[in-house]
């Protein structure tokens, strides 16, 4: 870089170019966080949704999927799998009851956890929830 | 070496190295779960060989970070470290909680890790790359305490470069960043909102001026070109960085509930990102060209073009091909994320730790600047080993992204089931377990290269 353009200048830049993006970039954040109740139906999070995610976290379910295409890719997103089974919680909490404690040969396998039927219906109940989220229509098509 | 403090970086870099091999390891198990499915079921589940694959990768590159502060600190401060001890103290209980947490994931069921480490108290697990149980997210925080008073007090007390406070700036960052892992509100759109302001404000903010100064500093060592000149290159690379990742966040706000907005501000702003990783590498390779000396450690400068390089492929080439919402609405969360995940942690961060570590350790083990011929030789062969082999995981990766995408995405109601996709794609995973392999092999003759040669004397230019 020439000469007339100085190491001090450079420093301002740094300084005064970070500055000015974190505050846009908290005004925007801000701004993010008011308008979120109007996207995330925050009146349906019940004490069962919220024990749902906690099953969904202490199972660590993001280690083998993706929930709104943010986790893994070994196994199916799962943001719109309540639509993906018909609009059925009981079909997911049949799936989840289903797997075979010591998986099928040659096949990716999914863990038999052994939920309770409470920590089942939360689960399901945090999956339908997660699916009515106003997410710009993602995923392209229902195979997700 | 010109501080004796400056040797507590060693047993880091050599704590980073061991964790890096076993990171390697469970990748390549969960390389052969993608199409040997039952492989290890149920003893080690795919999740939780990831959580251990990506974990270390965190924790070996922070070990990587400290053991580079605790090298070049002192040198650039012209003083000893504030307290050697405090460093010595922090290394053994950063492994301690490490392994432990380690051995927590492939011991007990997670549900049960989570239970008895009092997950309910304050709920922060069972998000990606935040797996830690809540009480090891405490001693990180504890530990980098220590570690920033340490690096700040010696930083105070001795002369003030602009690598020092570029690097002090981006570990405090990271610091202060970290905390929001312990933000886990019960909506998830909150959630993710802001584990975000960890993940992507690390690796495309604050992390970026971690690399740039530890690259800078290399580049001072070994080519003799002025510092005014490589500070202002410095600071021009990280103001963009911080200019164009601050509102790229915006590139992970499309389809996670956040207002559409962000389609337009997150495509414009990342898409800009790949200019600062691209100034890096002019920078490289301008100061190499320009060197008033040749140093004689000719693989620590491989290391540092190498990352110059690859940062830019990685980071820039590989994050612009999936930045822009349109493209993005197609391909999130698919293997084209991996294949960019791979090439970006790998071209920048990997990269960069084994840059400080080539240019350190021979000194560190008595060695006067470089070490010799053979071993050199040998280290430039890992170089090319483990380069070239990330290289193919990334296409076979983005061979496999852009068949899934095609095939699960596309094509209305013929569109396949996740799992019948992934079947029909296996091919590109047995590749990239192959090339993994490779990488495995690059990173043996990588160590191998510590043992050779010792008795021999490097060339003096
Ligand atoms: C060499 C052999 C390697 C193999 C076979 C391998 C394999 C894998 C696999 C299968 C995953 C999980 C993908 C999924 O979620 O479905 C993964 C994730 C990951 N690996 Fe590796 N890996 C290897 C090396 C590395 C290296 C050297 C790095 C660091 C530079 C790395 C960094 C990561 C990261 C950051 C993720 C998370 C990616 C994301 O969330 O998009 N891996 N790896
Ligand atoms: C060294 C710097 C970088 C590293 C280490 C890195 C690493 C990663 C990782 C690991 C992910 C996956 C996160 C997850 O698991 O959900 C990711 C996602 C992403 N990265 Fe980067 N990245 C870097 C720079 C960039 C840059 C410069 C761009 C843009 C030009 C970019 C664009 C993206 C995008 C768009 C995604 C989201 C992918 C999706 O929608 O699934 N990255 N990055
Ligand atoms: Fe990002």
């Amino acid at each position: 870089m020439s000469g007339a353009f100085t190491k001090s200048m450079a420093r301002n830049i740094f300084y005064g170019g970070s500055a000015f993006f974190i505050f846009i970039f908290l005004a925007l954040s801000f701004d993010t966080v008011r308008a979120l109740p109007e996207r995330d139906h925050r009146e349906n999070i019940t004490p069962q949704v919220a024990l749902g995610k906690k099953v969904w976290e202490e199972n660590n379910c993001i280690g083998c999927h993706t929930l709104m295409g943010e986790g893994a890719y070994y196994a199916p997103e799962l943001g719109n799998v309540y639509n993906r089974f018909g609009n059925s919680k009981e079909a997911i909490i049949g799936f989840i009851k289903s797997r075979p404690v010591e998986g099928n040969p040659g096949r990716r396998n999914m863990p038999q956890f052994n939920l309770s039927d409470e920590e089942l219906e939360a689960v399901a109940e945090f999956l339908k929830w997660t699916s009515e989220i106003d997410d710009a229509n993602w995923p392209p098509n229902i195979q997700g | 070496m010109q501080y004796q403090s400056q040797m507590v970086a060693k047993p880091y870099f050599i704590a980073a190295i061991g964790l890096f091999v076993a990171q390697i390891l469970f990748g390549l198990i969960m390389g052969l779960q993608y199409v040997m499915g039952d492989f290890l079921f149920p003893e080690i589940p795919f999740n939780v060989a990831r959580m251990v694959h990506t974990n270390l990768l965190i924790v070996w590159l922070l070990f990587g970070f400290m053991g580079a502060s605790y090298y070049l600190v002192p040198e650039e401060s012209e003083t000893e470290l504030h307290s050697p001890k405090l460093a010595l103290a922090l290394f053994w209980i950063f492994l301690v909680a490490g392994a432990l947490t380690i051995v927590g994931y492939l011991a007990v069921p997670y549900a049960t890790l989570a239970k008895i480490t009092g997950n309910d108290l304050l709920p922060t697990m069972g998000r990606e790359f935040l797996e830690q149980p809540t009480i090891t997210k405490i001693g990180i925080v504890i530990v980098a305490l220590g570690f920033l008073f340490n690096i700040a007090m010696t930083v105070l007390k001795g002369r003030k470069t602009t690598v020092n406070l570029v690097l002090l700036i981006g570990l405090t960052g990271l610091a202060v960043l970290f905390l929001f892992s312990f933000y886990n509100p019960d909506n998830l759109v909150l959630d993710k909102m802001f584990w975000w302001w960890v993940v992507h404000l690390w690796v495309e903010g604050v992390w970026e001026l971690i690399l740039g100064s530890i690259l800078a500093f290399v580049l001072i060592k070994t080519t003799g070109v002025d510092r005014e000149v490589i500070e202002k290159w410095l600071y021009v690379i990280i103001a963009m960085t911080l200019i164009t990742g601050i509102i790229g966040t915006g590139h992970h706000y499309y389809w996670i509930g956040t207002p559409e907005y962000w389609q337009l501000l997150g495509s414009v702003f990342s898409a800009m990102e790949p200019i600062p990783f691209f100034m890096m590498t002019v920078f490289a390779f301008n100061m190499i060209n320009r060197r008033r000396r040749e140093h004689p450690n000719k693989v620590a400068v491989l290391w540092a073009m190498g990352t110059a390089v690859m940062a830019f492929l990685g980071a820039g080439v590989w994050g612009f091909i999936h930045t822009l919402s349109p493209v993005n609405f197609y391909t999130h969360g698919s293997q084209i994320t991996a294949a960019h995940g791979h090439m970006a942690f790998y071209g920048a961060y990997v990269m960069i730790v084994l840059t400080i570590i080539s240019y350190a350790m021979p000194m560190m083990r008595g060695r006067a600047a470089a070490n010799s011929n053979k071993s050199q030789v040998m280290e430039m062969w890992s170089f090319w080993l483990m380069t070239v082999s990330m290289v193919f995981i990334t296409l076979f990766l983005t061979a496999a992204g852009i068949l899934q995408v095609y095939l699960q995405r596309m094509g209305g109601d013929a569109a396949l089931s996740f799992m019948v996709a992934q079947e029909k794609i296996a091919l590109f995973y047995w590749l990239r377990e192959g090339a993994g392999v490779v990488f495995l092999i690059g990173l043996i003759v990588y160590i191998a290269s510590f043992f050779v040669g010792g008795k021999e004397r490097a060339e003096t230019a």
